[in-house]
C-alpha cells in the first residue's frame, strides 16, 4: 500500500474518532495539534486505525510513536 | 438505532461515538433522567462514555459520576462530598479478576483459603453495605471474569489452590449476596466474557497500555449488559412477543405444503431446530411475557400449525392471534391495542426482512431484530436483552392469565347492553390500603412501567418506594382488583404529600389492563377517606403532558377538581376541597381497606 493511499484511510479514522471532518493529518502532526486527543481517545484512535488496517500494534510501537509520521512507517511495514 | 441494536458493530461504536451520540441527541426528544455513578477498579472512561450511548438509546438521559482510576473502594467507604452531592439513582462497581489482592498460594491450607475468601468477600460486602447505606440506590456488580491463565491447567477448576477455583467460590459468594439483598444486581461478566472469548476479552495488552481489564473492543458488549439492567429496572423492558408463523416457528409454508409438511420435531434436524426455538419462547410465559401471533395464512392454518403433533406451543398459549391477508402493520397495532399496551412495548419476530421493516417503519419505536437463520434465532433475541430480569413480582408469572381472562371479559361484555350492568356483574372486589412489605416490588414495577394512564409519569426505584412509605408526611394507597373471572394484582398506586392541611397528589397511576372498570373511582373515595383522617381540607392534583398520557389529560377534571393553573405546554393544576357533602363516586366495587 502506498503511503498516500495509507494517509487517506488514516484521514477518515481520524476525522471518525474525532468527529471532525476538518482534520488533515501529515508526517509531523502529533497530539498537540489536535484538541481532544488525550491520552484516553489515544487508545480508541489506536483501536480504530488497528480495525481500519487490520493490523496489531506491539506495546513497544504504540509507546514510541513521536508522530503521525512513525505511525504510518509502521502500518506500511505491517500491511506490505 | 439500529447502529445499537445487538447485534452491533462493536468497532463502529467505538470508533464513531461522538457521532452516535450527536444522532441520538437529535432524534429524540423525552428522556427521563437519572444520576448514575460508575466505582471503577481499572481505567472506565469509555466505558462511561459508552454506557451512555445505549441508555440514550434506551431513553434515558444519564448524568455520570466517574471515580478517579481504580479508587471503587475508597470512594464507596470514605466519606465522599462529590458523590453525596451526586446523589446517584444507581451504583455500578466495574471490578474485575486484577482487583483481587491475593491469591491462593499452593502452600495454603484449606482454612487459609477460606479466609482469603471471607477477606476478599468481605471487602466487597464493605463497600456493598456502605453504598446502601449512605444511597439506598440499587447497585450493579460484576462478578469475576475467569483467569486469564491456569497455573494448574485442568486442575485449576477443581483444585482449591486455583485460580479457576477460588474465582468460582467467590462468585458464588457475590451470587448468596444477591439472593438476599433487593436492589442488589450482578452484572454477570463471567458469562458475558466467555460468550465474547475470554482469551480476546482479557488480552493482558489493554491492562498493560491503558489498565484497562477487558479488551477495549469488548467494551460495548460489557456497556451494553450495564445498560440492559438499568432499563429494567426503570421498566423499559419489553412485555411481549409478536410472533410469525411460517418459517419462523416452523419450517416451510402451511399453507402450501399442509400442517402434515411443515418442518417441525424431532425427526430431522430442521425440525428440531425450530422445536428447539418454540420451546424457548414458550419459556417466557413463566416471566408473565405475552405471546401473540401476527401471520399472513387463513386463520385454520394457522391454527391446524398450532395443533401439530409436535408444537410445544398451542393455540392457549397466545393472547391474540391475529392470522389473515392483512399488512403486519396493521396487525401489529390491532395486537397491541388489544393488549391495552404501547406498540413498543412488544417484540417483533419475523424471519422475513420485508415484514420486519414495514413494521419498524410504520410503527415509532418498534424493533424487529435480525434474527438470521434458525439455528442463530435464540442467540440473537437472548443476547438482546429485552426480558432482562431484574425482579421478579408475584404477578409476573400470572401475567399471561390476566391477559387472557380479559378476553374473557371482553366476550362476557357483549352480552351486556348497560356498560353498568356489566360492571356490576362482574362482582368486583378491591383491596385499597397504604403500601405493605409484599407489594414493593410490584409498586415500584409498577411506577416505571405506567406510561399511559400517569399523572405526572415520577418514576420510583423499590427503595424510594419503601422510604415513602414509612414517612408519616406521605399518604400512600395501592390498589388491588378482583373480579369474576381472577385476580388482576395490583393494578393502581397513588402518593401524595403533606402540606400543612393540603394534600399533594406526587403520583397517580393505573395499568391499563383495568382501564374503564371505576376502579379510578375506587381509589380517590379512599384517597379522600384517609385525607379526612389526617385533617387535609384541599387536594392538589398535577398533570404533566408527555408523548403518552394524554388518556389521563381530563382525569381530575372528572374526578371533580377544579383547574387552578395551566402553561404553555400543557402542564395543568388542578384542586378540590374536601367537603362534608363528597359522595363516594365508586357505586360498582365493593372496597376492602
Amino acid at each position: 500500500m502506498a503511503r498516500e493511499e495509507v494517509y487517506n484511510k488514516l484521514n477518515e479514522v481520524f476525522c471518525d474518532v474525532f468527529d471532525d471532518d476538518s482534520i488533515k493529518v501529515n508526517d509531523d502532526t502529533t497530539a498537540n495539534d489536535i484538541e481532544d486527543w488525550d491520552s484516553l481517545e489515544h487508545i480508541n484512535l489506536i483501536v480504530a486505525v488497528e480495525k481500519k488496517f487490520g493490523i496489531k500494534f506491539n506495546m513497544g510501537e504504540v509507546n514510541n510513536f513521536k508522530n503521525v509520521g512513525e505511525m504510518v512507517d509502521t502500518i506500511i511495514k505491517r500491511v506490505n | 438505532m439500529k447502529e445499537l441494536e445487538y447485534p452491533f458493530d462493536s468497532e463502529y461504536v467505538i470508533t464513531k461515538k461522538k457521532s452516535i451520540k450527536r444522532k441520538l441527541l437529535e432524534n429524540q426528544t423525552s428522556y427521563i433522567e437519572k444520576r448514575i455513578a460508575i466505582l471503577g477498579g481499572y481505567t472506565t472512561n469509555d466505558i462511561k462514555l459508552i454506557l451512555e450511548l445505549f441508555l440514550l438509546n434506551y431513553g434515558i438521559k444519564p448524568e455520570l459520576y466517574e471515580s478517579e482510576y481504580n479508587q471503587y473502594y475508597q470512594d464507596a467507604v470514605f466519606d465522599n462530598i462529590k458523590l453525596e452531592t451526586f446523589k446517584p439513582d444507581i451504583i455500578y462497581v466495574c471490578t474485575s479478576n486484577r482487583n483481587i489482592i491475593k491469591y491462593p498460594d499452593m502452600n495454603d491450607t484449606a482454612e487459609d483459603i477460606n479466609n482469603l475468601i471471607q477477606t476478599e468477600f468481605g471487602r466487597f460486602e464493605s463497600i456493598w453495605n456502605s453504598l446502601h447505606q449512605k444511597y439506598k440506590c440499587p447497585i450493579i456488580q460484576n462478578n469475576f471474569e475467569m483467569p486469564f491463565y491456569r497455573l494448574l491447567g485442568n486442575k485449576d477448576a477443581s483444585d482449591i489452590h486455583g485460580k479457576v477455583n477460588f474465582l468460582t467460590r467467590l462468585n458464588m459468594e457475590f451470587y448468596k449476596y444477591a439472593q438476599e439483598h433487593d436492589n442488589f444486581y450482578i452484572c454477570d461478566i463471567n458469562y458475558i466474557s466467555a460468550d465474547y472469548g475470554l482469551k480476546e476479552w482479557s488480552d493482558p495488552f489493554y491492562y498493560h497500555m491503558y489498565k484497562y481489564a477487558l479488551n477495549v473492543n469488548a467494551i460495548p458488549y460489557l456497556a451494553f449488559n450495564v445498560a440492559n439492567i438499568i432499563k429494567s429496572i426503570f421498566g423499559k423492558n419489553k412485555k411481549g412477543f409478536v410472533l410469525d408463523l411460517d418459517n419462523t416457528l416452523w419450517g416451510g409454508v402451511i399453507g402450501d405444503d399442509g400442517a402434515e409438511n411443515i418442518l417441525l420435531g424431532p425427526e430431522e434436524s430442521e425440525g428440531q431446530a425450530y422445536l428447539e426455538f418454540q420451546r424457548y419462547i414458550k419459556e417466557h410465559m413463566q416471566l408473565g411475557i405475552v405471546l401473540n401471533i401476527a401471520s399472513k395464512n387463513d386463520e385454520e392454518n394457522a391454527i391446524a400449525g398450532l395443533e401439530h403433533s409436535d408444537s410445544e406451543l398451542h393455540k392457549d398459549d397466545f393472547a391474540v392471534i391475529k392470522a389473515n391477508w392483512n399488512s403486519k402493520d396493521c396487525n401489529f397495532r390491532q395486537i397491541a391495542a388489544e393488549l391495552n399496551l404501547l406498540p413498543e412495548s412488544l417484540l417483533f419476530i419475523d424471519d422475513n426482512p420485508a415484514e420486519r421493516h414495514i413494521v419498524t417503519e410504520q410503527i415509532q419505536d418498534v424493533i424487529a431484530p435480525n434474527i438470521g437463520e434458525i439455528h442463530q434465532f435464540i442467540q440473537n433475541i437472548d443476547r438482546g436483552g429485552y426480558f432482562e430480569t431484574t425482579s421478579i413480582s408475584a404477578d409476573d408469572a400470572k401475567r399471561n392469565d390476566m391477559y387472557k381472562e380479559n378476553a374473557r371479559r371482553a366476550e362476557f361484555r357483549e352480552s351486556f347492553e348497560n356498560y353498568t350492568d356489566y360492571l356490576l356483574s362482574l362482582k368486583m372486589r378491591a383491596v385499597i390500603k397504604p403500601f405493605e412489605p409484599i407489594y414493593m416490588a410490584r409498586i415500584a414495577q409498577l411506577t416505571n412501567k405506567s406510561n399511559q394512564f400517569n399523572l405526572t409519569t415520577r418514576r420510583y426505584t423499590q427503595t424510594e418506594i419503601e422510604t415513602v412509605a414509612g414517612d408519616s408526611d406521605y399518604i400512600t394507597l395501592y390498589g388491588k382488583l378482583m373480579d369474576r373471572f381472577g385476580d388482576n394484582g395490583v393494578v393502581s398506586v397513588v402518593i401524595g404529600h403533606k402540606a400543612g392541611d393540603e394534600c399533594q397528589i406526587d403520583l397517580w397511576i393505573m395499568s391499563c389492563r383495568v382501564l374503564k372498570r371505576d376502579m379510578e373511582f375506587a381509589m380517590m373515595d379512599m384517597l379522600v377517606k384517609h385525607c379526612r383522617e389526617n385533617g387535609i381540607s384541599k387536594i392538589h392534583g398535577y398533570y404533566y403532558p408527555t408523548a403518552k398520557n394524554s388518556m389521563v389529560k381530563e382525569f381530575y377534571a372528572i374526578q371533580g377538581f377544579a383547574k387552578t393553573f395551566e402553561d404553555a405546554n400543557g402542564n395543568t393544576e388542578w384542586m378540590m376541597e374536601i367537603t362534608q357533602d363528597y359522595v363516594n363516586k365508586n357505586e360498582v366495587i365493593s372496597v376492602e381497606d
